[in-house]
């Protein structure tokens, strides 16, 4: 059953099965990428990410750099998109030192899309392996792994419906790895474990379902995502789209809205009265919450940044749905305004 | 009525909850994130501010079936109490960090945040009882006269105790814990907080130090003779006994106190137990729990948040109120508050600014 799995999920994602490193989601992945591709390349000591990664890859690389690595951080513009200028200068200057580019496919707060083809080109001529962390674009966005030029690739079942617990790293065969996690070596010798069966058979029927409607259920979905941006930015004042409503620029279902004057806690909490999930960029168990860091790496300020509020639209979001969003948010926001 | 509760994470924040849920309300629970640094874990004896406390107070929401928030109040905390206690310090004087969060921070910005969003009252644990008239409202004492908290509530206002929601001070503690339990709610045997709760390891001292620096000054007599060197008069508070390092014995050979904390010219002045009496208070900023009241009128004070009322005179000023007590006190710090009582009733608190034999 694993290894039907293991064919299913590469056959969606345009990867070959050898290709596919069972873990226990992103994180996991995105640590064995990143630890595992410094610890093979003794001589490389330099790692290259952007400022706006999700937490499981910043905190990796600040984990090697305590190790010894040198990280470069890329920056992004206004809209969330990586300086690739930026990255190719990075790239230029020892590129026999760098032992990996990771840069996110899809941010997980804006929903904005990395150039990929842009990047792997630029790392291709270097000579250096790019992972992505691809958690939020998996299920999606259209992934064809073969022809992204990525080396490697992290995902997670329950970014589009799997169960909770189940991911993989997808990784070239020519992918340089060292384990992390040591032990009887299942996956490829670099993952040890047992295997949860029954979570990789969840992820890859789910994924299976996910490719399935997704040509058919992004457009829709995207409808709908943009009439929520349009009617919120033309009825509502000082609000802001964070990121990029353009579908070659950005992922069909998140919404990531500034709503000045606002604290974005005080508007989760009137919404969450009307049925209506959604949520601010950081989240702590003791909360205290610093605003996130990838709006502020898109030069918001702390105040706009804890203004902003994310929507995640799904297969199961209808245009009644949008409806009453639009319907509860500007008293909501008045009153989010008022309680300062 | 939509009630917004405050829950720390501790027995009594959880019960008082449960209690409002219980007589009907539309309760919301809502932890108060106000340190800057949370600790993973609870230690010593705090009751807040660790991440197992915020746990602990969400799990608390989810037993009760009520939606939980955590605001994140680290900012105001910082500036309005932490602030304000290290200011008072440097001042000479002992504040209470307590009644200063109760003003400015749970029944001022978390209220205020929480009428502007709809909600109709705050609902905390604290021990106090309030009686509804057609007046107003009036905070009494608590029944359970040992976890009584109605000192550190004196400073609020009657528009503040209008929108205020105390279910426990009905109750004696074994009762709320009893009740915790039956109510499976799994806060039920933690223990009690005490003490400062920005204060992790409970060494005010050392944390003063690390905020203050080292300055060190004289310790005097009443004369004025240097008796030793103290490193700074922060580590002091009125009616200290330990900690001093005299090297000369006293000529009675009595053990000597802190009587007195000059920040000016940094020293700290000490004498025996009797020069410690205090008979008369001056204090400033009087609030009024029911509208200001004017003249001279027999009272009951309470001086420090862990003791009891004693019998006094109070006058009231424009904006200051003077106590003569019965009989002495000893240890009687500034900056502390003086909250009076008409019998079990508070009226107001003030903070003390001087105290005389």
């Amino acid at each position: 059953m694993v290894e039907e799995s293991r064919e299913s999920v590469a056959s969606c994602l345009g990867a070959d099965p050898a290709e596919v490193i069972f873990t226990s989601g992103a994180t996991e992945a995105d640590n064995l990428a990143i630890k595992g591709a410094f610890r093979a390349h003794p001589d490389a000591p330099v790692l290259i990410t952007s400022t706006v990664e999700h937490h499981a890859v910043l905190e990796s690389v600040e984990s090697v750099a305590s190790d010894g690595a040198t990280v470069v951080l890329i920056a992004v513009d206004h809209d969330g998109r990586v300086d690739l200028d930026q990255l190719r200068a990075a790239l230029a200057g020892h590129a026999e030192q760098i032992a990996l580019v990771s840069i996110m496919y899809a941010n997980n707060e804006t929903g904005v899309l990395a150039p990929v083809a842009e990047i792997t080109a630029a790392a291709r001529t270097a000579g250096v392996p790019v992972h992505s962390d691809a958690v939020q674009a998996v299920g999606h966005t259209v992934i064809d792994f073969a022809g992204s030029g990525l080396d490697a690739l992290s995902l997670s079942a329950h970014k589009f419906g799997g169960p909770v617990g189940a991911g993989a790293l997808l990784a070239r065969r020519d992918f340089r790895l060292s384990p992390v996690q040591h032990g009887g070596g299942q996956e490829r010798d670099v993952r040890s474990g047992t295997l949860d069966v029954a979570g990789i058979a969840g992820m890859a029927a789910a994924l299976r379902a996910a490719v399935d409607e997704l040509t058919r259920e992004s457009d829709r979905i995207r409808t709908l995502r943009n009439r929520l941006i349009d009617t919120v930015l033309t009825t509502i004042d000082g609000t802001e789209l964070n990121g990029i409503r353009d579908p070659a620029g950005s992922l069909p279902g998140i919404a990531n809205l500034s709503f000045g004057g606002c604290s974005a806690d005080n508007l989760l909490m009137l919404l969450d009265q009307h049925g209506i999930d959604s949520s601010t960029g950081s989240a702590c168990t003791a909360g205290v919450s610093e605003p996130s860091h990838v709006l502020e790496a898109m030069g918001r300020t702390r105040i706009q940044a804890r203004s902003s509020l994310r929507f995640s639209l799904g297969h199961t979001s209808t245009d009644v749905d949008v409806d009453r969003l639009l319907a509860v948010l500007p008293g909501a926001v008045e009153l989010a305004r008022r309680a300062g | 009525m939509k009630v917004l509760a405050a829950m720390s994470g501790g027995v009594d924040s959880a019960v008082a909850a449960a209690r409002a849920v219980e007589a009907g309300h539309d309760v919301t629970g809502v932890h108060l994130a106000l340190s800057k640094n949370p600790l993973s874990f609870r230690s010593g004896a705090r009751g807040c501010c660790s991440k197992e406390d915020a746990h602990d107070a969400r799990r608390a929401a989810d037993v009760l079936g009520i939606p939980f928030y955590v605001w994140d109040l680290s900012d105001q905390f910082a500036e309005d109490v932490v602030d304000d206690f290290v200011a008072e310090y440097a001042a000479g004087r002992t504040p209470n960090p307590c009644v200063r969060c109760n003003e400015k921070i749970k029944f001022a910005a978390v209220l205020d945040r929480g009428i502007a969003l709809g909600f109709d009252a705050v609902c905390t644990g604290h021990y106090a009882r309030l009686v509804r008239d057609d007046h107003g409202v009036a905070l009494h004492r608590a029944v359970d006269d040992s976890k009584d908290q109605s000192y550190v509530l004196g400073v609020l206002s009657q528009a503040q105790l209008q929108r205020s929601y105390f279910p426990l001070g009905g109750s004696l503690k074994s009762e709320v814990r009893a009740e915790a339990e039956r109510r499976g709610l799994s806060v039920a045997d933690k223990p009690d907080s005490h003490d400062i709760c920005f204060i992790a390891d409970g060494d005010t001292a050392g944390f003063l130090d690390k905020q203050l620096g080292s300055r060190p000054g004289a310790i005097v007599d009443q004369d004025g003779h240097q008796l030793g060197e103290h490193d700074g008069s922060h580590h002091f508070t009125i009616g200290q006994r330990k900690g001093l390092r005299i090297g000369t014995p006293a000529d009675d050979g009595k053990p000597r106190y802190v009587l007195d904390i000059s920040p000016v010219d940094n020293t700290v002045t000490v004498g025996s137990r009797e020069d410690l009496d205090v008979r008369e208070l001056d204090a400033i900023r009087p609030t009024w729990t029911e509208g200001v009241r004017d003249g001279s009128w027999v009272a009951q004070v309470q001086v420090r948040a862990h003791g009891s009322m004693v019998p006094a005179t109070v006058t009231a000023g424009a904006d200051r109120v003077g106590v003569v007590l019965d009989e002495p006190l000893t240890g009687v710090a500034p900056g502390q508050a003086v909250v009076y009582y008409d019998g079990t009733r508070v009226l107001g608190s003030a903070t003390i600014s001087a105290a005389r034999a």
